[in-house]
C-alpha cells in the first residue's frame, strides 16, 4: 500500500505541474499538497504562469508563417554563401573547432587570390583605423562622389552599403593600390568608435562563399561576387564581424545588376 | 529527404513561437527562425537520426545565446532588444508581467522554462537540446519558477494568498 504522506520530492512537484506523474505517486503528491500549504501556493503559482506564458504566446503558432521563412525561399537563399557559411558553423558546433569551420568553407577560390586580397585589406585596415584626422579621403558626407569616383577608377558601379541600421556611420572612403589594380576603401564607425572597413577589388576569381581570417587584434571575412572581391575588416570579433559582413553582402546583393 | 524537409517544415510554427517567447520582438525572432532554417536546411549531411524538431531547437537556442553574447559585448553597436519588451506587450496588465518577468530571467532559465510550458518538450528532451545532464534542466526550472514567483508576486502583493 502506498503511504499517503510519504515525502514528495522538489522534482515531483515540478512533474505534478508538466507532465504525467506515475500513477503511484499522484496520490501522494495530491495528499501533501492538501496538507502543505505553502507547496501549494507555489504549484499554483507554477501553473499560473504556465497558463499565462501559454496565453500571451501560444496564438504565434497559430499566424501564417511569413514569406523568408517559407523553406522554398531557404532553399534558394541556400545557394548563396549565407547556406555554406551556415552549415560550416552548424559543422563547427557539432564538431568543434575552428578547423572544421574553416575546411568546410567549400570555396573554389584560388588560395592566392583570398590571401592576397585579405592581407591587403587588413593591412589596409591597420594603417587606417588609428588614423583620427585623416582615416579618409573623402567623407562620407560627400557619398555619392565618393561611389562615383571610385566607381570610375575600378571601371565597376559601386555601392557603399547601408550600414546605419546596425548602427554604423560611413566615415569615408579612398582609393588604394590593390592585387589586381584599383581597389576602393570605405570605413565605418559604430558610436563607440568601432571601426569597419570594406576593401574591394576586381578579381577574376569565381564566386565564392565567405572566407574568415583572424589575426589577433583584427579579423576579416571574404567573399567573391560577380568579378569583385570584398574584404570586410574589423575587430577580431568573428559573431560580431560575421553580421557586418552579412549585411554588406545583403545590401550589395540587392543593388540592380548591371549597375 | 523529403520526410526531413517535412519535419523542419511542420516546425517553423512552433520555432516562430518559441523565438517570439525568447526575444519578445517579432523581428529579432524572425531573424532567429530565418538563420536556425538557412542552418540546418545547409546541414541536411550533418542531420543522421533522431528528432528534427529537438535539432531546430538545440540550432536555435544556441544562436541566441550567441546573439545575446555579441550583443553583451557591444551593447552600443545594436540596440538592445530588451528595451522594448514591455511595450511589445498585449493589452492586459497581466500580459506585459509575464513578458518583464521573463525578461528579466537568465537566458538558461528562461529557454529552459519556455521549451517545458510553451514548446512542451520533455525533461529529457531538453537536456539533449542544452548539452547539460537533466538534474541541471531541473534546478534551472526550479530557478525559472522560483524567480518569476518573486518578480510577480512584488508587483501585485495584495493578491498574494495562501490556501
Amino acid at each position: 500500500m502506498i503511504e499517503r504522506n510519504s515525502p514528495v520530492t522538489e522534482d515531483e512537484l515540478h512533474v505534478h505541474v508538466d507532465g504525467e506523474l506515475p500513477a503511484d505517486r499522484r496520490e501522494s503528491v495530491e495528499a501533501w499538497l492538501a496538507t502543505h500549504p505553502e507547496d501549494a501556493a507555489r504549484v499554483a503559482a507554477w501553473r499560473a504562469q504556465a497558463d499565462a506564458i501559454r496565453a500571451r504566446y501560444d496564438d504565434v503558432a497559430k499566424e501564417p508563417v511569413p514569406a523568408r521563412l517559407k523553406l522554398d525561399h531557404i532553399m534558394r537563399r541556400g545557394r548563396s554563401w549565407t547556406a555554406i557559411a551556415a552549415a560550416a558553423t552548424v559543422a563547427a558546433f557539432m564538431v568543434g573547432g575552428i578547423a572544421g569551420w574553416m575546411a568546410r568553407g567549400a570555396s573554389t577560390v584560388a588560395p592566392s587570390a583570398f590571401e592576397t586580397f585579405t592581407a591587403e585589406a587588413l593591412e589596409a585596415y591597420k594603417l587606417y583605423v588609428v588614423e583620427v584626422r585623416h582615416p579618409v579621403e573623402v567623407p562620407g558626407a560627400e557619398q555619392a562622389h565618393l561611389v562615383q569616383w571610385l566607381s570610375k577608377r575600378l571601371n565597376y558601379q559601386l555601392r557603399a552599403p547601408d550600414l546605419d541600421p546596425i548602427g554604423l556611420k560611413l566615415v569615408g572612403g579612398r582609393l588604394l593600390p590593390g592585387p589586381t589594380g584599383p581597389a576602393a576603401f570605405f570605413m565605418y564607425e559604430g558610436p563607440s568608435g568601432e571601426r569597419f572597413t570594406l576593401y574591394c577589388g576586381a578579381t577574376s576569381a569565381p564566386q565564392t562563399a565567405m572566407r574568415y581570417h583572424g589575426e589577433k587584434q583584427a579579423a576579416a571575412f571574404y567573399w567573391v561576387d560577380r568579378e569583385l572581391a570584398y574584404v570586410m575588416s574589423g575587430p577580431a570579433d568573428r559573431e560580431q564581424l560575421l553580421t557586418v559582413a552579412q549585411r554588406t553582402y545583403d545590401q550589395i546583393e540587392t543593388r540592380a545588376p548591371g549597375g | 529527404m523529403s520526410s526531413f524537409r517535412q519535419g523542419i517544415e511542420a516546425a517553423i510554427p512552433a520555432l516562430r513561437r518559441y523565438a517570439r517567447a525568447l526575444t519578445r520582438d517579432v523581428e529579432t525572432a524572425d531573424d532567429l527562425v530565418q538563420d536556425t532554417l538557412v542552418r540546418a536546411w545547409g546541414s541536411q549531411h550533418l542531420f543522421h537520426e533522431g528528432n528534427v524538431r529537438s535539432w531546430l531547437y538545440t540550432i536555435l537556442t544556441n544562436l541566441n545565446r550567441n546573439r545575446l553574447r555579441s550583443l553583451a559585448r557591444r551593447p552600443t553597436l545594436i540596440p538592445f532588444e530588451d528595451d522594448d519588451a514591455p511595450y511589445t506587450a498585449g493589452s492586459e496588465a497581466g500580459g506585459r508581467d509575464i513578458e518583464r518577468a521573463l525578461a528579466l530571467l537568465v537566458e538558461e532559465q528562461r529557454s529552459t522554462l519556455l521549451l517545458v510550458v510553451l514548446e512542451g518538450l520533455s525533461y529529457r528532451e531538453i537536456a539533449e537540446v542544452q548539452g547539460v545532464p537533466i538534474g541541471t534542466v531541473m534546478s534551472r526550472l526550479a530557478r525559472a519558477r522560483a524567480q518569476i514567483k518573486n518578480y510577480l508576486d512584488g508587483e501585485r502583493p495584495a493578491l498574494r494568498r495562501v490556501k
